[in-house]
């Protein structure tokens, strides 16, 4: 197969607007000597990039690396002397591995679930064209943002004894757990898998069918390869995911089925066991790291690997031979989706004698002093959504920044090296674990810096936490548009005499602000269900939706329990309604068009 | 290359930066409004207290009327369950995250008493009533406090009196009571390693049956079916039959208050009972941080804390019992929620607790896979 060359539209092919003036010292040259930009702007060209760099690099280290090595490093010292006396004592210990596989198991079984259900989703919601398509897209994105404890909350509900499903005897089985962790995650795969398959030209499928190969012989033979890189990195990402799971194994495991996450907050939280706690977060990031590494490659691959379209094909309307996959997206979308939804809608809805009441709702609005809840809901919603914003607006400065940076190709192996460290490095926040965080931002953020005020009690560092677990997100959406870029472009607007900054404006900013809305409602979405970091950071007044819910679901007072599954009803409602905003946001940056430039899909 | 095509794609690109302009102006005021309202970012001043509490405490209440009393400025903040605001405090002894502390119970008193967390105080109006809780300075009674007593409570296993009678069944009364085989299959139980509420219930069956025979007990109880959840309200609202639609559990772990919130509307009945016989009690402290900001302040908020005009309010706002025992309380719970009697419960020195804890969780992972 050639190597990929995306065809750019015929407007972007176009080189950029001439200069308006400025130096054009580099003019054409001839194509085999294409030279950087002019000297004059290339001492600005490296200080913008440099500073592009810095930034986001800067705020990983003080904010994420540096709080958690910090706590990390306490449990291995003992007196100020190093000690690593815990590794043997913890790795000799037979529950360590138990825990350790149990994580892979569960994070394994659910990538291949999560594979095969969404590969039909995949179908349907990307190559058939129905009423309703925007719509499913993106209620399908409201699971993967939904806190864990409302998923939790809504499968125990389901599968758990006097739920609608405790017939089948799944409570308290591998089954339920694997189901629960798939249920955020098609979602994941169908994005992935998408809108690579939308984009890839269906010419040899064709052709293999005129050679009178079956349909199903074609999809096996000649798509199924091709797909095969990006199913590859779906899984690898929805194994990363799966592997540091916090919420939804905690409620739903126990103590039976739990995994490498849970157990470091289980040795922090309970016992205080630092020592036990930090060699397993060793093995966390040896885990993390590995699937890192892994999915890398794998993108990689599926970057170069595959001849893609850059026009989708128009979508066909779904006909009789698509009733399969149309039947499995349905049960899925049904079985794993709806119903759990569902079941927590109704039992916000009745009271502890089997009536139908709104009383939950009641309570929110006016909330009766012995609830947990520092003022009515709709100031927790108030509050969570200035901190979502902010945090969304964080996670997305930070984010095209490390977009744009990450999207350059730069010619030197070291640099080229470096970019990929910094590539892992942004992704980390995704399998850090959120107790390892959120205890070394309470050790580090003493007036840090020498700064002259304690920032472990201000609302600030929330938004901040929030921001680093959208950040891998925002970034993941943003990257593929750039990498996208064909750089003949920006060679033939820079040998045309455009500076850094017109390239920058005219080439690269325009197609990020399309994606940009997507990264915005995304990182959005997934600060204002974040619960794991906010949870463990202490916060003045500062109640947000899902802290409230945790908080509801565990008190004692009457009616405290009835009102948690209410507001998180309210929770889901809010994200389901951001996500439709932004999944209308994502065509070509405008309300309501539906074009065909589907690089923006997450991941 | 045409003008038309050029000018195409500039409006193109406009048109795409449009919403993201307007979107990035949206979270720019947000980000202004939330960091011009977020507290806790000014400097110290003296005139302010803080106070560091675990998640049920009543807040913003709390702060209103403590900063009346006090004449300082009140703020509370809130860290976590018992055992994650314990441990925060430990990690940050020396520097810590507010002036006073209020919430951390027996189970982990110890552990901030070892970890030199707190400054000895005792205050000056601290109710008579109240000693028997206090963990002491020193060996003379009237010695400084380690940590100071707020309120009590026991936690208790919790029936359904009403299930027992239709079914022709005698209510269990003893611990033993839950492990023979006409209950089997009927206790919902509490993760020791995850709830605090659990580990208070397995420091009485430690109490109770000793070192050596409470983890042949929880194996008794788990061979009879009792079902281990991972939270107190995942046992009582997702498995009791009196605290959910179609709870299957006539048995649960709970608390001595909880049948003062299960009365019916006349008040004359309560729909559960709490077995006296199988109760562990519960202390909750307060204290002055080592190392406070505000030492003077978070004397007086602990003053607050023990002081008969908030302790009038802990019954209904915390379902604890007030250490001021001249406080008086609701009529539901003198009727329906009666204390166990001082002499009835099960339990350890918090230092034992502190000493044990790990080894018996260890053991009871052993033993019922825990």
């Amino acid at each position: 197969m050639p190597p990929v060359i995306p065809r750019e539209r015929s407007e972007s092919r176009e080189p950029a607007t001439p200069p308006s003036g400025g130096t054009t010292e580099s003019g054409p040259r001839g194509a085999k000597r294409v030279r950087r930009p002019a000297s004059g702007t290339g001492a600005w060209a490296v200080a913008g990039w440099t500073l592009a760099t810095a930034l986001p690099l800067a705020f990983l280290f003080v904010f994420f690396l540096w709080p958690v090595l910090s706590l990390v490093a306490t449990g291995f010292t003992d007196d100020g002397r190093p000690d690593f006396g815990a590794v043997p004592e913890v790795f000799g210990a037979p529950r360590t591995w138990r825990v350790i596989g149990q994580t892979l198991l569960q994070a394994g079984l659910a990538a291949a679930l999560a594979v095969v259900l969404g590969v039909p989703a995949a179908y349907v919601l990307y190559k058939l064209e129905f009423p309703g398509r925007t719509l499913l897209h993106g209620l399908m994105t409201v699971p993967f943002v939904l806190p864990t404890v409302v998923v939790g909350v809504a499968f125990s509900a389901l599968f758990g004894p006097a739920g609608p499903l405790e017939w089948m005897g799944l409570d308290r089985t591998l089954t339920v757990l694997v189901l629960a962790l798939v249920f955020p995650n098609v979602a994941v795969v169908a994005r992935t898998v998408g809108s690579f398959w939308a984009r890839l030209d269906d010419s040899s499928a064709m052709a293999a069918r005129v050679m009178g190969a079956g349909r199903i012989r074609a999809w096996l033979t000649v798509t199924l390869p091709a797909l095969a890189p990006a199913l590859a990195s779906a899984a690898a990402l929805v194994f990363l995911f799966c592997s540091t799971s916090f919420g939804i194994v905690l409620i739903l495991g126990g103590r039976e089925f739990s995994n490498v996450e849970t157990e470091i907050y289980r040795l922090t939280v309970q016992f205080l066991d630092l020592r036990g706690a930090a060699v397993l977060s060793l093995a966390q990031f040896v885990i993390v790291g590995a699937t890192l590494v892994v999915s890398a490659r794998l993108r990689r691959a599926g970057e170069r690997a595959v001849e893609l379209r850059e026009d989708a094909p128009r979508e066909k309307r779904p006909g009789l031979a698509d009733l399969p996959a149309i039947f499995v997206f349905s049960l899925t979308a049904l079985l794993l989706h709806a119903v759990p939804l569902l079941t927590l809608v109704l039992r916000s809805l009745r009271d502890g004698g089997g009536g139908w009441t709104i009383a939950h709702y009641a309570v929110l609005v006016r909330p009766p002093a012995e609830l947990p809840l520092d003022a009515p809901v709709a100031h927790a919603i108030g509050l969570s959504i200035r901190i979502a914003a902010v945090a969304a607006a964080i996670a997305l400065l930070l984010g095209m920044l490390i977009a744009l940076v990450l999207s350059r190709k730069p010619r030197a192996p070291g640099l080229r090296r470096a970019q990929g460290l910094f590539d892992g490095l942004v992704m980390l926040p995704l399998g850090v674990s959120a107790v390892t965080l959120g205890f070394g931002l309470l050790i580090t953020m003493h007036r840090p810096l020498g700064l002259g005020f304690d920032l472990r009690t201000s609302a600030v560092l929330i938004p901040v936490a929030q921001a680093l677990v959208a950040l891998p997100l925002v970034v993941r959406i943003l990257l593929p548009v750039l990498r996208g870029i064909d750089e003949r472009i920006r060679f033939a607007a820079a040998t045309l005499g455009a500076t850094p900054v017109t390239v920058l404006a005219t080439i690269d900013l325009p197609l990020l602000g399309r994606s940009a809305g997507l990264a915005l409602g995304f990182s959005f979405a997934a600060s204002l269900g974040e619960f794991g970091a906010t949870s463990f950071l202490v916060r003045p007044g500062a109640q947000t939706l899902p802290v409230a819910v945790g908080e509801l679901i565990g008190h004692q007072a009457p009616g405290s329990y009835g009102a948690g599954l209410a507001a998180a009803v309210v929770l889901g409602t809010l994200t389901a309604v951001i996500m439709l905003v932004a999944e209308r946001l994502r065509v070509d940056g405008r309300w309501g068009g539906r074009g065909a430039q589907r690089q923006g899909e997450l991941f | 290359m045409t003008p038309a095509a050029t000018s195409t794609f500039a409006a193109r690109a406009r048109r795409a930066a449009a919403p993201l302009v307007a979107l990035t102006a949206v979270c720019g005021l947000a980000l202004t409004g939330c960091s011009g309202s977020a507290p806790g970012d000014a400097p110290v001043e003296t005139d302010t207290v803080t106070l560091v509490v675990h998640d049920s405490f009543p807040n913003e209440e709390f702060a209103e009327a403590a900063s009346t009393a006090t004449g300082y400025d009140v703020e509370v903040i809130s860290a976590g369950d018992g055992g994650e605001l314990t441990n925060k405090l430990v990690l940050t002894a020396g520097a810590p995250i507010a002036d006073a502390f209020f919430g951390v119970d027996n189970i982990f008193a110890s552990r901030l008493v070892e970890n030199d967390v707190a400054l000895a105080y005792r205050p000056a109006e601290f109710p008579e009533s109240g000693i028997p809780y206090a963990i002491l300075e020193g060996e003379q009674a009237d010695a400084g406090f380690a940590l100071t007593p707020v309120d009590h409570g026991a936690t208790c296993i919790n029936i359904d009196p009403a299930w027992f009678a239709e079914q022709g069944l005698a209510e269990p009364a003893t611990y033993e009571d839950l492990a023979k085989p006409e209950y089997q299959g009927l206790t919902a139980l509490l993760d020791p390693t995850a709830s605090s509420t659990g580990a208070s219930f397995l420091v009485g069956t430690v109490a109770a049956f000793g070192e050596d025979g409470f983890a042949d007990y929880w194996k008794s109880l788990t061979d009879n079916g009792a079902r281990i959840e991972q939270g107190w309200s995942d046992a009582y609202y997702g498995q009791f039959t009196q605290g959910c639609e179609g709870g299957t559990k006539p048995i649960v772990v709970s608390y001595a208050s909880s049948p003062a919130f299960t009365v019916n509307e006349d008040a004359t009945e309560s729909s559960t009972r709490a077995l006296l016989d199988t109760c562990t009690r519960q202390v909750e402290y307060a204290g002055v941080l080592k190392g406070a900001a505000n030492e003077a302040g978070a004397k007086a908020v602990v003053d607050y804390l023990v002081s008969h005009e908030f302790q009038q309010t802990i019954p209904d706002a915390m379902y604890m019992s007030p250490v001021d025992a001249s406080v008086e309380m609701p009529e539901a719970w003198a009727k329906f929620a009666p204390e166990p009697a001082a002499d009835q419960t099960h339990d350890l020195a918090p230092d034992e607790i502190e000493r044990g804890r790990e080894g018996w969780l260890k053991t009871l992972g052993d033993t019922i896979g825990l």
